[in-house]
């Protein structure tokens, strides 16, 4: 092990403090008895009880779980399919040039043009059908077209990493275009269709911009409510609420690592 | 000999070009239907509807006008004010500072955790991860709170006089740069790290025993060796950066405006799509110029 220089290790430290000492705070003022104000007044879950009596919070949390089931599902077909038609086949490089800048448009562009872009379309849209007003079906959509993208960028390094030899063997097996995508790319694509969907599913989840512009009062999600009642005034709820969420985002990110990890000990 | 339809082998498959490009194409269709539908198309329309006219109950009149890149540039009745340039310039700015103090923070954290046990490696390693997925709004509003004012950190500021007593420490520039710097730090972090741990030690050791000054060593051993991961957490940083509207709206205020906020302003409370979209094509072109720059300095950019 090299020595480190006492600056970098203090750095370091002070970083991480830097990045956690909000959500420590919003943590420990989450299991504070004191309904206003910031001074300490023991120790309750009682805030943690009441997110489960609060119609709207769980009607929110409903719609954001759902948002992302439906999205990530739809989305993670789509892009896996793309990702395999953009790799497996004899493109032109002017035609495989052309795909790849479309698929990279969602993770270059800030979100807040995908966003805007979406706003105007949608109106647009709405002119010809109902169906298209503000609410769960336009955010899905929002999703699934910044989702695909990511879904077929991690499947298609996946593809390229397993290379062409089974593939190859298969076909002078005689196995058929379908025996060949059920029996043999599927199977050892997996583990990168599976980390795609959970990347496809955490953006869904953490996404703020996109169904911030493209919700409708029916379809508020978690994110939209901790937003809007910052703006109304901060409640011990809203602590608990968020400290709920961060716990969900620290078990996602662990399985998530440990899932990664031992793929790659298999590879 | 390239007849379109002559056999080939195509990784054991006896086949034609033809037939492959027809397969090809029936996979690509799903997807790339629905990116042209809900992304492609969707921005042609909005570089159309900035040059369209906004009528009085802001609705869309198909009369066309460069109107609003004219109000962006700060061309009024009254003749010139830059104030949307003005926040234009000031999302830059601050884009830059986040990304640069981003970078200055990250260098130590990643050579600091590239240097523990392996077991608590990947400890350290997660601790950045966790708040890299932690949602934004969450992160944002946890500022929020550990700068109000019966907190330390007001409390500090008001005694040295900074602040009126008893006002939280918000909405500033200060905040906002707080905000954005620990949104993002894990955005250069986690990319860079990835090259710090591929580094090879022995051209650093050899810079030093050239005698070269500390500074040296690090713009010719390490920097160029980190340069594939810093160029994605620059990216990944910048970019983003200029269009964050949710730290500026909830620590910034209407004071230290930035240009993702009066974009959600013109799509929300004025309903101004035509102007919104203006500005939306000026966020486009700040991004391009930011990717092109890069580009120029022969980095090959992949952001995943």
């Amino acid at each position: 092990m090299r020595r480190q220089h006492p600056l970098v290790v203090a750095i370091s430290y002070l970083t991480m403090a830097f990045l956690y000492m909000p959500l420590v705070g919003v943590a420990i003022f989450s299991v504070n008895a004191a309904r206003r104000g910031m001074v300490w007044k023991g120790f309750t879950l009682k805030w943690y009880l009441k997110l489960f009596e609060n119609e709207w919070i769980l009607e929110a949390a409903w719609n954001t779980l759902l948002l992302a089931v439906i999205s990530t599902i739809i989305a993670t077909i789509l892009g896996t399919i793309l990702a395999i038609a953009m790799d497996r086949f004899p493109w032109r490089s002017r035609t495989s040039n052309f795909l790849d800048i479309i698929l990279h448009i969602p993770v270059i562009i800030p979100d807040i043009i995908l966003a805007a872009s979406l706003v105007v379309a949608f109106g647009l849209l709405r002119l010809a059908s109902s169906i298209f007003e503000p609410g769960l079906l336009n955010m899905i959509i929002g999703h699934i077209t910044f989702q695909i993208a990511f879904v077929a960028l991690v499947v298609r390094s996946r593809l390229v990493a397993i290379g062409r030899e089974v593939e190859e063997a298969a076909r002078d097996l005689f196995a058929t275009n379908w025996y060949l995508l059920r029996k043999v790319m599927l199977p050892l694509l997996m583990p990168g269709i599976i980390a795609g969907a959970m990347l496809a599913f955490t953006l869904s989840l953490d996404d703020f911009v996109i169904s911030f512009f493209t919700a409708g009062p029916d379809s508020q999600t978690l994110p939209l409510f901790i937003f809007a009642a910052v703006r109304r005034g901060v409640t011990p709820q809203i602590h608990a609420l968020s400290t709920l969420i961060m716990l969900v985002t620290v078990v996602l990110v662990v399985l998530t690592e440990r899932f990664t990890r031992r793929q790659e000990k298999i590879v | 000999m390239k007849r379109a339809d002559s056999i080939l082998t195509w990784y054991g498959e006896l086949t034609t070009r033809q037939q492959l490009l027809k397969r090809g194409s029936l996979l690509l269709t799903p997807g790339m239907l629905w990116l042209m539908l809900f992304l492609v198309l969707p921005s042609l329309v909005l570089v159309v509807v900035s040059v369209v006219t906004r009528g009085a109950y802001g609705q869309l009149e198909w009369v066309f006008t460069l109107e609003n890149y004219k109000r962006l540039a700060g061309f009024t009745l009254f003749g010139w004010t830059p104030d949307y340039l003005m926040i234009l310039w000031r999302s830059v700015v601050v884009a830059f500072f986040t990304t640069l103090v981003s970078v200055i923070l990250s260098y130590p954290l990643c050579f600091f955790i590239a240097g523990r046990p392996e077991h608590s490696r990947y400890l350290w390693l997660t601790l950045v991860i966790i708040p890299f997925w932690t949602n934004m709004v969450i992160r944002a509003y946890a500022w929020f709170l550990i700068l109000s004012p019966e907190l330390p950190f007001a409390r500090l500021a008001a005694i040295f006089g900074f602040i009126p007593d008893g006002a939280p420490l918000y909405p500033n520039a200060f905040a906002v740069y707080l905000g954005m710097v620990s949104m993002f730090l894990p955005f250069v972090t986690l990319p860079l790290y990835a090259s710090v741990e591929r580094l090879d030690w022995s051209l650093v050791e050899a810079a030093q025993d050239l005698y070269a000054s500390r500074f040296r060593t690090f713009t010719q051993a390490i920097l160029p060796q980190t340069m594939p991961g810093l160029s994605v957490g620059i990216i990944l940083t910048f970019v983003p950066a200029m269009g964050m509207f949710v730290v500026p709206d909830l620590l910034g205020g209407a004071k230290y405006m930035l240009v993702g906020n009066l974009i959600q302003q013109q799509f929300g409370t004025s309903r101004d799509w035509p102007f919104g979209a203006a500005i939306s094509m000026g966020l486009m072109v700040l991004t391009m110029i930011g990717l092109q720059i890069y580009r120029r300095k022969g980095k090959e950019i992949e952001v995943i």
